[in-house]
């Protein structure tokens, strides 16, 4: 490789737009428990600032669920090779992982309620190492289904686990 | 046609099942009330004597020696061709089996209780990443006899085994390093000695706070605190200075005795190095030569001044909860881990000379390192403007930043990198700087992870993951291209497909 300025692209496959549907739920979720929470709080008398901190949060929230989901969306990215599985995801804060095929030890979907709802998948990809798993989130059923079965095509061909 | 009869099947002797040594019965407990001792003592013989303190000091003996009992019952092993199996569990049985072509690392821990009575306790180490405590395999514990045959039979494969196991002597061992005396002057520089020191006053304040023991009425404490009263407040500051560095020297040392007397590194023939160590709990470690992934020095801030280092291993087997296990040399000059880290891995990558990180970094270790103490001056500054809180608070907090200035200089400089014949090395941190050096082969991904400041500044964190030690070791604030050339060059042609050009 020449010295000119490289840097890694983005996968080339989008998660399920359905996704954005996804995270915006679960964000409005999070924030009504909170919201709520000091609501009460705040209608049964509470300390004057936790108005202040009520309204502060609030627009904290709208904000939230108003950009993260469509953010999201235009960052998580998936890609599968023969040899690797080359993932994006984050929002403010981008991540990329890659695993080599050969080091993959498993490869599982997960659905949540909400996910089985909106017909969606998360595929979790596994290696021997403690730094995590490799996660696409927010994946067409279908899709998801794809992609463990090519997986674990290529990884039952390579022997041993690779630690 | 002749049909030949069937060949009998081949009679495998069905491993019997093995238990800890019965001597365990007495040693688990033993072990337990060494530790409990200090505690006891203090319950039963300090403050009044009352019934109460004495029938909690008994049933805390009776119960230990009764749990004692009850997992020496409920405890069996065996070892068969293909795994390690063994059960275990008081209130919550647990059975484990462990395919024997996954054990990388064999660990032989005595304590004190256990060498009274030629005990070790065996630890298994897989490639699997322990996430929680009591994953692993321990066989605590079996005679040391049992346990060097186990030893031998758990890291050699099947098919040497059987050769190996008659032969009770030693494989021919070659020594790599051996503890020197002189290094126990780099011991004070660990602050080990300091934070025993800590915990040891707050234990000890607590207990004397809950068992009502009431030191002002012990004449010597309280003529002390008399004459200190007296005396000006600089002087009371030195004296207490002196005292705890004085303390904390000597428990440093003590700490490097009981953890180092007797530090042996070995290569053996069984393609194994071993390290033995310690005063009253022995411990002797074999890691799998092929399974080591690198090593890491370690040079805390002291140490680091005093031209010291300490070493440990990068394997498979010993993650972050075994860190003691992977100890390769204790703290000691640092040339000395260098020589260390090359003999054991081959080549030298600790002390390679290292790739510096753009300038963005060190803008991006400033700001961090300077923010809190900006912060914070700026609040108590407020507060002593609005609230008449005192100003030399806001002085105090000011006094930091030149301070935090030099360890934010410091963290980019020892910011670096560099790829030689088989490593991927890494430095970074200012108070416990870090060098790790992982063998390209052991990487099994890669994580990029870029902040909005880091976008900015094109900057990213390169992180490699790998199933050896910690899972994962970052390259912090590398510039954007060098980041994906470096990861592209370090495990070739796996991240080329996803590169493209400015």
């Amino acid at each position: 490789m020449d010295d000119g300025e490289w840097r890694l692209r983005a996968p080339v496959n989008l998660v399920s737009k359905r996704a954005v549907v996804q995270w915006t739920v679960r964000a409005a979720i999070g924030w009504i428990v909170v919201l709520g929470g000091l609501g009460v709080w705040h209608a049964l008398g509470g300390p004057d600032w936790v108005g202040h901190v009520l309204a502060g949060l609030a627009v904290a929230a709208v904000v939230h669920v108003a950009v993260m989901p469509t953010w999201r969306y235009r960052v998580h990215r998936w890609e599968t090779t023969p040899a690797a599985v080359f993932t994006r995801s984050g929002w403010i804060n981008q991540e990329w992982r890659l695993a080599p095929v050969s080091r993959i030890q498993t490869v599982d979907t997960g659905r949540g309620p909400l996910q089985q709802l909106l017909k969606l998948a998360t595929v979790t990809i596994t290696t021997a190492s403690a730094a995590g798993p490799l996660k696409i989130e927010g994946l067409d059923e279908s899709v998801a289904a794809r992609i463990v079965d090519e997986l674990a095509t290529t990884t039952q061909a390579v022997p041993g686990d690779a630690t | 046609m002749t049909a030949f009869p069937a060949a009998p099947p081949v009679a495998e002797p069905v491993p019997e099942w093995g238990r800890l040594d019965p001597r365990m019965i007495v040693v688990k407990p033993l072990n337990e009330l060494i530790g409990l001792l200090p505690l006891l003592f203090a319950l039963v013989f300090l403050g009044n004597v009352e019934t109460w303190r004495i029938v909690v000091g008994v049933g805390t003996v009776a119960l230990i020696i009764l749990y004692g009992l009850f997992a020496w019952l409920t405890t069996k092993y065996r070892i068969t061709d293909a795994q390690v199996e063994l059960h275990t569990g008081v209130v919550f049985r647990q059975r484990r089996a462990i395919p024997r072509d996954r054990i990388r690392t064999v660990d032989l821990t005595a304590k004190l209780g256990h060498r009274l009575f030629g005990l070790s306790a065996v630890r298994v180490g897989t490639g699997q990443q322990e996430r929680q405590a009591g994953e692993g395999v321990v066989l605590d514990a079996v005679t040391t006899a049992e346990a060097e045959r186990l030893r031998q039979v758990f890291l050699h494969r099947p098919t040497t085994a059987a050769a190996s196991t008659d032969g009770a002597e030693e494989p021919a061992a070659v020594e790599i390093t051996r503890l020197d005396r002189r290094w126990y002057r780099y011991a004070p520089l660990s602050l080990s000695g300091l934070l025993g020191i800590a915990i040891a006053v707050g234990f000890g304040m607590n207990l004397a706070g809950e068992l009502n023991l009431r030191f002002s009425e012990v004449d010597v404490i309280r003529g002390l605190f008399g004459w200190l009263s007296g005396q000006s407040p600089a002087l009371v500051v030195l004296i207490a200075a002196v005292v705890v560095v004085l303390l904390s020297t000597v428990a440093s040392l003590l700490t490097y005795l009981l953890q180092n007397h007797d530090f042996r590194l070995t290569r053996h023939a069984d393609a194994t190095v071993r390290v033995r160590r310690g005063l009253l709990t022995t411990r002797s470690v074999s890691i799998e030569e092929q399974r080591l992934r690198g090593v890491a020095l370690h040079e805390p801030l002291l140490l680091r001044a005093a031209r010291g280092a300490r070493l440990n291993a990068v394997t498979t087997g010993l993650g972050l909860r075994q860190a003691a296990s992977s100890l390769l040399v204790p703290p000691a000059p640092r040339a000395e881990s260098h020589r260390v880290a090359a003999a054991v891995i081959g080549e030298n990558p600790t002390s390679a000379p290292l790739t510096r990180h753009p300038v963005a970094a060190r803008r991006r270790r400033l700001v961090r390192a300077v923010a809190v103490p900006v912060v914070l001056t700026a609040a108590l500054a407020l507060l002593s403007a609005f609230a008449d809180w005192p100003a030399g608070l806001w002085i105090g907090a000011a006094a930091l930043i030149p301070l935090s200035v030099l360890i934010g200089l410091d963290r980019y400089r020892t910011l670096g990198h560099a790829l030689t014949g088989r490593y991927l090395v890494s430095r970074s941190g200012s108070f416990t700087r870090r060098t790790v050096a992982l063998q390209r082969t052991g990487i099994i991904g890669w994580r990029v992870e870029q902040s909005p400041f880091q976008r900015r500044a094109r900057l990213v964190t390169l992180t490699a993951t790998t199933a050896a030690g910690h899972g994962q070791y970052a390259v912090t604030d590398i510039g954007e291209s060098d980041g994906v050339r470096l990861a592209d060059a370090a495990v070739p042609d796996l991240l080329t497909p996803f590169l493209i050009r400015e």
